[in-house]
């Protein structure tokens, strides 16, 4: 039926009005390019909101030592609690599906000083191990990471982003120098790539890294550390509230607080992060979809009015062709294949425009937190495409079922 | 070819019924031409219409090559009148996005026939009707007599038993009609179709071998004389 044929037909009466089949066209056009263009700004609000966590593992726990707020086993409120790599050690073994878990020690910019030759800067320095490497997912520009070896033998080794890089060594080449942190000399063995590209400025700097052990020798830390995180297979919420849980009892054991006291640890389960942060934006999602349909539809019912006028316009025309032979099953095909080729073009001109708005955009406007990357994928344009054929069949049905049941006797009665 | 026994119409328009056929009875032989004359509103073109299977009738029987038309269904009704009949119009009913070619090769696409040949036989029709070199010419730019012969000529290109014309000279000056009915004439004669005319002219239904009178839905006489049509001012 949708033959060679059948295209000489339809590209003839297509061709025929044009003005018709553009006014037809813009409806349909305009939706898709307004879902399209919905959809991507969308994915750019979620991408800018994802931005945020990339650094994390998803199914993550981070832990800061907070103050008591209740009185415990005789003990009074208001202790500092400092966690240490003994908490590590006991977390390891409660904590049910651990993957990986690091402590790492942390020196405030306001504290800290590095100098290399005339050059000085002030960082946030974070004693880890190499396992924080694995929770926090930097990548390596140059050289190496932080490694077990450095651990064990508290040596003065560092790693450091770009902006130290520049601030300290200008246009020299880091690699093996030595750079004195709060007057200990520490050896560049690594950069690695920069999280802050989003931002400038002072405000925000890439801390730099150095082993936890060599740390806590350093500043006389003992065997303390501020944060722990850790990992878990276990990504559902119940999973998550469970290791939260064993977390919170663990600690309240180690240091003797009461495991109620939700002021004695501060506790940040990534896992409802996460999933809090999809529930907004699956809200978000739908609501485009909505809205975006809701345009589609508009277009759809613009011309499928329009067809229904064409119908009306062309009674003449279709009665004669039924007196030449032309079966129902022609006409509704007839009708139906112009609807879903117009639909098809303009919504195809459409999607093209809309998806090329959303690439210039997405490389003209910079990446930040709440912004960035607004484009749509494959799967989704597909989706439209589909949705752009549904709209083409309704809107063409209708119309053809009117022009089907025409009777030639009453389209060929001359006035 | 065409037989009716007792065909009746009427039309509903609001509360009232307007019984248009009350009872006609006609047999139509294979290879006649035949005119129906009457006044205005005595019904011929509502008989052309059923012999043609664009309306339907509402008591009586039409047999049309001895197959009963009654209750198939509008895709059978499209296969019939693909296979029997080629119709003319009073104001010819070309498609005016089409040109002359494309209006005459219309019914064999609705047959299935390939383009090629479909182009092939529309020309051939086009050259037996005079109009060879204004194929490709559209609807518009044909004089009233040429856009006639375009749509003799798609009538014809199918090869159809009969051929039905309602009033085809209706819309054009003497000498023109005089054309098209020797065209006609042509088509019965060589053709062997089977003609009808609706026609309101005498000088037209002169030219056919028989001439039936309508009035008031009724077959007043049939078997007329043509010859005394042009004395005889009735
Ligand atoms: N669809 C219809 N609805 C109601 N009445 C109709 C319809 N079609 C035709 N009629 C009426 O039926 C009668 C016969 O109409 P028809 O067209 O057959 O006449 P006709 O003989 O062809 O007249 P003319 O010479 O003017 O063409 C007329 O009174 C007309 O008003
Ligand atoms: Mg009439």
């Amino acid at each position: 039926m949708f033959d060679r044929e059948n295209w000489g037909e339809i590209l003839q009466s297509i061709g025929k009005n044009k003005l018709r089949t553009v006014l037809t066209g813009f409806a349909v056009f305009w939706g898709i390019f307004m879902l399209i263009l919905l959809l991507g700004l969308g994915n750019g609000l979620r991408n800018g909101f994802a931005y945020n966590f990339r650094n994390t593992a998803e199914n993550s726990i981070s832990i800061w030592g907070g103050e008591t707020s209740k009185p415990w086993n005789g003990l009074p409120a208001n202790r500092n609690i400092q966690l240490t790599e003994e908490d590590v050690e006991a977390l390891r073994h409660t904590i049910p599906g651990l993957e990986h878990i690091a402590g790492n020690y942390r020196v405030w910019r306001g504290n800290s000083q590095l100098q290399y030759g005339n050059n000085y800067g002030s960082y946030n320095i974070h004693g880890i191990i190499n396992e924080q490497q694995l929770l926090e997912k930097q990548t390596v520009a140059q050289g190496r990471f932080i490694n077990e070896v450095d651990e064990q033998l508290k040596r003065k080794t560092i790693v450091i982003a770009d902006d130290a890089r520049k601030e300290l060594f200008k246009d020299e080449d880091p690699m093996g120098k030595w750079v004195n942190v709060n007057g200990v000399p520490f050896q560049v063995v690594g950069l690695y790539a920069s999280e802050n590209e989003g931002r400038q400025g002072m405000m925000q700097r890439n801390p730099v890294f150095i082993p936890l052990s060599a740390a806590q020798q350093v500043f006389n830390a003992q065997r303390d550390v501020d944060e722990i995180m850790f990992s878990f297979s276990d990504a559902s919420l119940a999973g998550a509230a469970m290791a939260e849980q064993r977390t919170r009892h663990t600690l309240a054991r180690m240091h003797n607080f009461d495991p109620t006291d939700d002021r004695a640890i501060w506790l940040d389960n990534n896992v409802e992060n996460v999933s809090t942060f999809n529930g907004i934006f699956t809200g978000i999602s739908g609501f485009i979809w909505f809205i975006g349909i809701g345009s589609l539809v508009a277009g759809i019912v613009g011309i499928g009015n329009i067809m229904l006028i064409v119908v009306k316009d062309r009674t003449r025309e279709i009665g004669v062709r039924k007196a030449m032979g032309a079966t129902p099953a022609n006409v509704i095909g007839q009708i139906l294949m112009e609807a879903i080729f117009v639909t098809a073009v303009f919504g195809w001109f459409g999607l093209a425009l809309g998806v090329l708005l959303l690439e210039g955009l997405a490389s003209v406007v910079p990446g930040s937190e709440f912004f960035r990357n607004p484009t749509i994928d494959f799967r989704t344009a597909i989706w439209a495409l589909i949705a752009m054929l549904m709209a083409g069949t309704i809107a063409g049905y209708f119309p053809a079922r009117r022009a089907a049941a025409i009777r030639p006797i009453e389209a060929l009665r001359d006035e | 070819m065409i037989r009716l026994t007792g065909i009746r119409k009427s039309y509903r328009t609001g509360s009232s019924t307007l019984e248009v056929l009350k009872g006609i009875d006609l047999h139509i032989a294979k290879g006649e031409l035949v005119s129906i004359m009457g006044a205005s509103g005595s019904g011929k073109s509502t008989l052309l219409n059923i012999i043609g299977i664009l309306d339907n009738y509402d008591n009586g029987e039409y047999r049309l090559d001895s197959l009963l038309i009654k209750g198939q269904s509008e895709t059978e009704n499209a296969g019939l009148r693909s296979k029997y009949i080629g119709f003319i119009f009073q104001s010819f009913n070309l498609i005016s996005f089409k040109n002359a070619l494309e209006n005459v090769a219309l019914p064999l696409y609705y047959q299935g026939i390939p383009r090629r040949k479909r182009n092939e036989q529309a020309l051939a029709m086009l050259e037996n009707v005079g109009l060879k070199d204004w194929a490709h010419h559209m609807p518009n730019e044909l004089s009233g007599g040429q856009k006639q012969r375009v749509a003799i000529a798609r009538a014809l290109v199918s090869g159809p038993k009969i051929i039905l014309a309602d009033e085809p000279t209706g819309a054009l000056d003497s000498t023109t009609s005089r054309e098209v009915m020797e065209l006609l004439k042509h088509v019965n004669r060589d053709m062997g179709m089977t003609v009808v005319i609706v026609t309101h002219e005498r000088a037209v239904a002169a030219a056919s071998q028989r001439v039936i009178y309508l009035r008031d839905g009724m077959i007043e006489n049939d078997r007329l004389d043509p010859a005394t049509l042009l004395a005889d001012v009735r």
